[in-house]
């Protein structure tokens, strides 16, 4: 069963009297576990893609189920619930919130989202930063660590509720190529291990190199699909 | 919710200026208010002490309409043996009064065998008066203090004992109209000179109760006007409404109530004074209520405005909009807390500084009144109650226009 599955899925944007459509009735599937990229050029629509898989922003037509779930109608409440369990997500800018440790930056799903009990929660951060080798800059605050380790803090967070999708807009656009080679690697070390699902927008050739399956958009269409290692459909 | 004030104090600890600044902008609102609080009602205990305790006492009961015609003094409306019997059998059943005293009041020509003026005289019972108005010796100024007064003596006014010089231990005459219409003479002995104070009758001569009735021609027990103390100025209202009540179901034959009683409060002006000090303490509490009102709206905007980012990240990785609120509201109550603890703290402070420093001040004809500042725990307990409610309220509008954002919009903040 497909992780996430759009059907004739539509999102206008009104802007005064003029309606924008930004993505046009496209149907696609991601399977679970699978590295997912979805490119092309500034203003094709890839950033609503990923926002409306993320309940970010609510589709204005079609169907979109991701874990099984219809999410086109949830309210605000409910989509935030729903981010909160199913979702996580890795920013361009890392969005770490600067007056938390690293440490504590990873723990915030867990304690003001998901309310883990206190030792199972401090077990599954440092588990979850050993696994990023963030493990002995615990302490240190997002303003005393390099951008390549806050993106690794970054992916930390997003995987520590056992997220079952990553959704990554531009991960590497504020990283040196060495860094953003060392995230891409993590990512996929971290899509093994856990087998969460990754989905990225990205226009990064060394994202898209990595990726199994690539979907290009353009205008708001799902123009082709390039599969490189199987796992999807459009 | 510990969490919430773990992030909200880091949050307030990371903008260290601008929390100082806030914070110190309501201590100064609360300074203000619990520094003129404790002055302005020092000055208000202070005078309403001098007084009841030297003139008017607590309470005072009269024949009904007394009061209304106290100016001519008048004394066919002098309460009879019968009624002060009453009165002092009501009186009796009180369990909340100290003293009571009795009065005659009355108007006579005062002469000291070369010049001649008018004088305005309460006669009293020497020991009921010093039990009832208990600083009235302290308005001795010139003679002995001791008793007050006996039979054949007067303490002259101030102003009068300066205007016809006349000295302790000169002799003086009085010259009164009876209430027959006839006039009477007696001549009496200057005990002391009494200083004049606010208020009516602050300005009245003083002479025994015995003395008075000869000098009226009263055979029997007769009074003007009965002054009453309580063991507590503070059991007032609850003492004067029983008191009123039981007065009120005495009625004469014409089914009308026989007596009146009043409280200081409708017998001195100074009384409009005190409420003019209560508008102003209100109205002083109300611009402390402004300044942490906008001093938090505007610190709380910034928090937000700044933050629009990180709120967005909050949003999208699952915090619910009702955490996001209490984040920001949590923010605005610690800021609340943090000047109200200051400004108290300040306060007592300067209330303990002026209290050593003994200041001083004039009031009217009064001279050299101690100031002796003082708080009730209450008052500091209210103000900073209100402060903190404020602040709460200041910062729920930016906090719920924080937990209101569209994560999208707010994570493309720049």
């Amino acid at each position: 069963m497909a992780l996430v599955t759009a059907e004739k899925l539509v999102k206008n944007y009104v802007l005064g009297d003029i309606t924008v459509q930004a993505i046009r009735g496209v149907d696609f599937s991601i399977e679970p576990a699978s590295f997912v990229s979805f490119i092309g050029p500034s203003g094709s629509g890839k950033s609503t893609l990923l926002n409306m898989i993320g309940c970010l922003d609510p589709p204005t037509g079609g169907t979109l189920q991701v874990a099984g779930r219809e999410i086109t109608g949830l309210s605000r409440k409910e989509a935030a619930r729903f981010r909160g369990e199913h979702i996580g997500f890795v920013f361009q800018d890392f969005n770490l919130i600067p007056v938390l440790t690293v440490f504590e930056n990873v723990e915030y799903p867990l304690q003001m989202v998901q309310n883990w009990p206190k030792e199972k929660r401090r077990k599954r951060v440092m588990d979850m930063l050993d696994a990023v080798g963030m493990a002995d800059q615990g302490n240190k605050y997002p303003g005393q660590i390099s951008g390549g380790q806050k993106q690794r803090v970054a992916v930390a967070r997003a995987l520590v509720t056992n997220a079952e999708l990553v959704l990554a807009d531009e991960p590497t656009a504020n990283l040196d190529r060495e860094t953003a080679n060392r995230i891409i690697t993590l990512m996929q070390q971290m899509r093994d291990e856990f087998g969460t699902t990754f989905v990225f927008s990205t226009h990064d050739p060394r994202i898209v190199k990595n990726v199994e399956i690539t979907f290009s958009i353009e205008d708001g269409m799902l123009e082709k699909n390039h599969i490189a290692g199987g796992g999807a459909d459009a | 919710m510990l969490n919430i004030l773990k992030l909200a104090i880091r949050n307030l600890k990371r903008y260290k200026r601008r929390t100082f600044l806030t914070s110190m902008l309501i201590s100064l609102g609360v300074v203000a208010v619990l520094l003129f609080i404790s002055v302005s009602g020092s000055f208000k205990a202070m005078m309403v002490g001098q007084i009841t305790d030297s003139m008017l006492g607590h309470l005072q009961i009269h024949k009904k309409g007394y009061l209304a015609s106290i100016d001519s003094l008048p004394l066919n409306r002098n309460l009879n043996q019968q009624q002060i019997k009453k009165v002092e059998q009501i009186l009796a059943e009180e369990e909340a009064i100290e003293a009571y005293s009795m009065r005659i009041k009355m108007g006579a020509m005062f002469s000291n065998f070369v010049e001649t003026t008018n004088i305005r005289l309460n006669a009293v019972m020497p020991s009921q008066e010093i039990d009832t108005a208990p600083l009235l010796t302290d308005r001795i100024i010139e003679g002995q203090k001791d008793g007050l007064i006996k039979k054949g003596e007067i303490l002259v006014p101030e102003l009068i004992a300066k205007g016809l010089k006349v000295k302790v231990g000169d002799a003086i005459v009085l010259v009164a109209n009876n209430k027959d219409g006839s006039v009477n003479g007696q001549n009496f002995v200057v005990r002391g000179i009494l200083e004049g104070i606010s208020g009516p009758g602050g300005r009245d001569g003083m002479i025994h109760i015995d003395d008075a009735k000869s000098l009226l021609r009263i055979s029997g027990a007769e009074v003007s006007e009965i002054a009453v103390r309580l063991n507590d100025i503070d059991q007032l209202p609850t003492v004067f409404s029983r008191l009123k009540s039981q007065f009120g179901s005495l009625r004469n034959k014409q089914d009308k109530p026989v007596f009146e009683v009043h409280t200081w409060e409708k017998l001195s002006p100074f009384f409009n004074i005190a409420k003019m000090i209560d508008l102003m303490t209100f109205f002083i509490k109300i611009m402390l209520i402004a300044i942490v009102l906008v001093s938090i709206m505007n610190v709380m905007i910034m928090a937000v405005y700044e933050r629009i980012n990180e709120i967005g990240t909050l949003a999208a990785i699952g915090t619910l909009p009702g955490k996001i609120l209490a984040l920001f509201v949590v923010e605005g109550f610690l800021l609340g807390i943090l000047g109200a603890v200051t400004g108290t703290v300040i306060s007592l402070i300067g209330i303990s500084f002026m209290n050593a420093s003994q200041i001083s001040f004039d009031f009217g004809r009064q001279t050299g009144l101690l100031l002796s500042p003082t708080i009730a725990a209450g008052d500091v307990i209210s103000v900073a109650l209100v402060v903190i409610a404020i602040a709460v309220a200041a910062s729920l509008q930016p906090a719920f226009k924080a937990a209101r954002m569209d994560p999208i919009t707010a994570l493309r903040h720049v």
